[in-house]
């Protein structure tokens, strides 16, 4: 069984480009399972067909406590025989959805849900490493491969990097690598290039070029992958062979994460940013 | 007795100081070097602290500290009895402080005093989602079951401050919801480095949040005062406040032994503060003294010769009549303490005896145990500041060992050493010291013990210290030493 987790900037695409990859490798006749983890809970609307999935920690909630919890109240089955979870969590701005991540994997450990059957198992994190909790699916004996769904936007990039660190941190004290960039087009100049040149400066590849297609939004409005609403599709070939590729990937590093000066660098190599000009720094545009 | 050095046989800086650094030889060099500047001989001509203190514990040496909440809870709000207080988090904190400081009430459970422990109980669920709707639930539940308590404390434990749930916002509209002073005090566990900071934290949500909401009903007289730092402790405020009353006195607040809210809400109309812990109430009484010009006076009602100082220090600040009242209650009370010790004292003539406690007993007793003959060797705070042990240095004898958040191996060292006749400490040192044949007294909560304050108290005390050290039990014990 391989661990899989994808993380990425807010927004990135993550969990869309998760969940057509899952239904990539699942016509490949891949057994799969989606852990997402993200309070959101929208990590598996696309194999269920469903609004949102009943989560670990609602029917905590609901329940009183996690040991009046069953398997089967919280692991469905979608879409290629993929079994889906959420772990859920609170609204923006109260409790500990860190926690939350952290209750549900151990529900699932402990409840049996990482049975010998599986071929992957797709941790979707919600965004950044940003406490404990969200780097809960890639402690010890959980995922080893990383992916990180970037785009060649600016923003995107940073997140790439900083997510790169953290990764590093992590691989210092156990077994987790970086596996790859997933660029996830934004049709931004000279994309493809540009995240090829980052993931050569953090040591790892661009692993697909996923082109942007409005068939992704006609599926997601049908709460579908493009696999499973079109397979014909050229979208759903490009997702098909992403899932190839990582099927087959035996690329894992340590990242190379780089400074904050060399992101720059780099940015303004490819014309993304203009090169500094100091007397521009803090000056408003009416001022200027 | 103050006022000249005291000298104890056979103790000099040299001594102490070679005893200390042999303790300190078992230390590796970082925990010894951090350890150092919190052990040291007393110097008290300099009235000065000989000790460094009010730093974090050195980690893997066995302290004896609380936390923050310990000091909220079970020190300053615990004891306020017409109010509920609620421990906010996980169930453990509050039922593991609930009445373990032996701080009475007098009052009819759930109509007058509300004993009882209070807890939001929290789950994962909690945590994960956050106990501030489940605050509000049982903040209506509170006010339902007890119409008659006159507030309610919401204390926070660890969690609360990791998940950031806003019990204030919640206090906030709760209290506008119910008509009912509800109380928010962010007290979490893992602040400071000791409970320390839970007094100070806690002093400072009185000042915030209760302060100045009340006036008493009552005219205002010149003998109105307040007893601060006072936790009736086996009933010590039922010993100091009819003695203060006794002198002529209208005691109208007592913060916060036997407490009630409503009072402590007025105490900015009294015309003098007397404080006795001042470690735990200092906060409070500067900030009446600025901002109301009540001014506050620190005593001690430990023991005659204390008492007897107190009280007359105290009508100081007040008319002949108070003068004269306080003259014939000690007249009055002499006499049958002369008798406790012409009793006891030939039986502990000579005896030492080894203290550590918490806010202010390791200065205070020192003069009872002195009253009965016995000899303080080596005194020390788990949780003082800098005035502390100020305030310490003129009451112990020249040169006996002072130590700051004494570990439980150092304690046994000095012991070992000293030889005394008597430890005077709290329950994680008791059974060390009774295992090692040694007469011990748990002074935090007086042993099941009590009152120990006033001339109520000191026969009691006298008694209690008479029974540890004479005890026959120990002829049965040999002694490792």
């Amino acid at each position: 069984m391989r661990q899989i987790a994808i993380y990425g900037k807010g927004g990135i695409g993550k969990s869309t480009t998760t969940q057509n990859t899952v239904a990539g490798l699942a016509s490949l006749g891949k057994k799969v399972m989606i852990v997402g983890c993200d309070p959101k809970a929208d990590s598996t609307r696309l194999i269920l067909h469903a609004k949102a999935q009943a989560t670990v920690m609602d029917l905590v909630r609901e329940r009183g406590t996690v040991e009046d919890l069953e398997l089967g109240d919280v692991l469905k089955t979608g879409y290629g025989d993929v079994k889906c979870v959420e772990s859920g969590g609170p609204e923006p701005g109260v409790g500990c959805a860190g926690r939350g991540v952290i209750t549900a994997i151990n529900f699932l450990e402990e409840n049996g849900a990482y049975t010998p059957d599986l071929d992957f198992v797709f941790y979707d994190v919600l965004g950044d490493v940003v406490c404990g909790g969200f780097a809960m699916p890639i402690r010890e004996n959980k995922a080893e491969e990383i992916y990180i769904v970037c785009s060649g936007e600016m923003m995107a990039m940073y997140a790439a990097n900083n997510i790169a660190r953290g990764i590093l941190k992590y691989a210092a004290t156990g077994k987790v690598r970086l596996a790859g960039l997933i660029c996830n087009s934004r049709n931004t100049d000279r994309e493809a290039d540009l995240i090829e040149a980052l993931a050569r400066r953090l040591g790892t590849q661009m692993i697909h070029f996923v082109p942007r297609h409005n068939q992704v939004q006609r599926a997601e409005l049908r709460r579908m992958t493009v696999i499973e609403y079109s397979p014909e599709h050229v979208q759903a070939e490009e997702y098909r062979a992403l899932a190839k590729k990582i099927a087959e990937n035996k690329m894992l590093v340590v990242p190379t994460p780089l400074q904050m000066e060399e992101l720059e660098e780099l940015l303004m190599e490819f014309g993304i940013i203009a090169d500094e000009d100091e007397t521009k720094v803090g000056v408003a545009e009416a001022a200027a | 007795m103050s006022g000249t050095v005291k000298k104890v046989d056979g103790i000099t800086k040299e001594s102490t100081q070679a005893m200390i650094d042999r303790t300190l030889e078992a230390y590796p060099e970082k925990g010894r070097k951090k350890r150092a500047p919190h052990l040291a001989p007393n110097d008290p001509a300099s009235g000065s602290a000989c000790v460094r203190s009010n730093r974090k514990t050195v980690p893997g040496v066995m302290s004896a500290r609380g936390c923050a909440y310990a000091g909220a809870k079970g020190v300053v709000w615990g004891p306020i009895r017409d109010m509920v207080h609620v421990s906010h988090g996980p169930v453990g904190c509050g039922w593991y402080s609930w009445g373990t400081r032996r701080n009475l009430m007098s009052g009819v459970n759930g109509v007058s005093s509300f004993a009882m422990q209070f807890t939001s109980d929290f789950q994962e669920k909690d945590i994960v989602y956050g106990g501030d709707k489940k605050l509000a639930v049982l903040l209506r539940e509170a006010k339902e079951l007890f119409p008659l308590a006159k507030g309610i404390s919401v204390l926070s434990e660890c969690p609360v401050g990791l998940i950031g749930d806003d019990i204030n916002a919640v206090a906030k509209q709760m209290s506008k919801e119910l008509d009912l002073p509800i109380i928010p005090c962010n007290c979490e566990g893992f602040r400071g480095v000791s409970q320390s900071l839970g007094h100070h934290i806690s002093n400072d949500t009185i000042r915030d949040y209760v302060i100045e909401t009340r006036e008493f009903s009552e005219p205002e007289t010149p003998y109105d005062i307040a007893l601060i730092g006072e936790y009736n402790i086996g009933g010590d405020a039922w010993s100091t406040k009819p003695l203060l009353e006794e002198c002529g006195f209208n005691v109208k607040a007592t913060w916060t032994g036997d407490g009630q809210m409503e009072h402590i809400a007025a105490t900015h109309k009294v015309k003098l503060n007397v404080i006795h812990c001042y470690r735990s109430m200092n906060y409070m009484c500067k900030v009446m003294e600025e901002k109301y010009g009540v001014p506050w006076i620190e005593l001690n009602f430990f023991g005659p010769t204390k008492i007897k100082e107190s009280l007359r220090k105290l009508a100081e600040r007040f008319d002949d009549r108070i003068k004269e009242n306080v003259e014939k209650v000690i007249a009055r009370y002499e006499p049958r303490m002369q008798e406790v010790i012409e009793e006891v004292r030939p039986r502990l003539e000579g005896k030492k005896v080894m203290l550590y406690v918490g806010g202010l007993r390791p200065r205070h007793t020192v003069g009872a145990y002195e009253d009965l003959g016995m000899t303080v060797v080596g005194s020390g705070y788990e949780f003082a500041h800098s005035d502390d042990y100020d305030r310490t240095a003129p009451e112990m004898p020249d040169a006996t060992v002072i130590y700051d958040d004494a570990s439980e191996y150092e304690l046994e060292q000095f012991v070992h050493d000293l030889k005394p006749d008597l430890v005077a400490s709290g329950i994680k040192e008791k059974y060390l010291f009774q295992k090692m044949g040694l007469p011990f007294r748990q002074m935090h909560s007086w042993d099941y013990s009590g009152p120990y304050h006033g001339y109520k108290g000191f026969p009691i005390f006298a008694r209690d210290i008479d029974m540890a050290i004479n005890s026959p039990t120990w002829r049965l014990v040999k002694s490792p030493f």
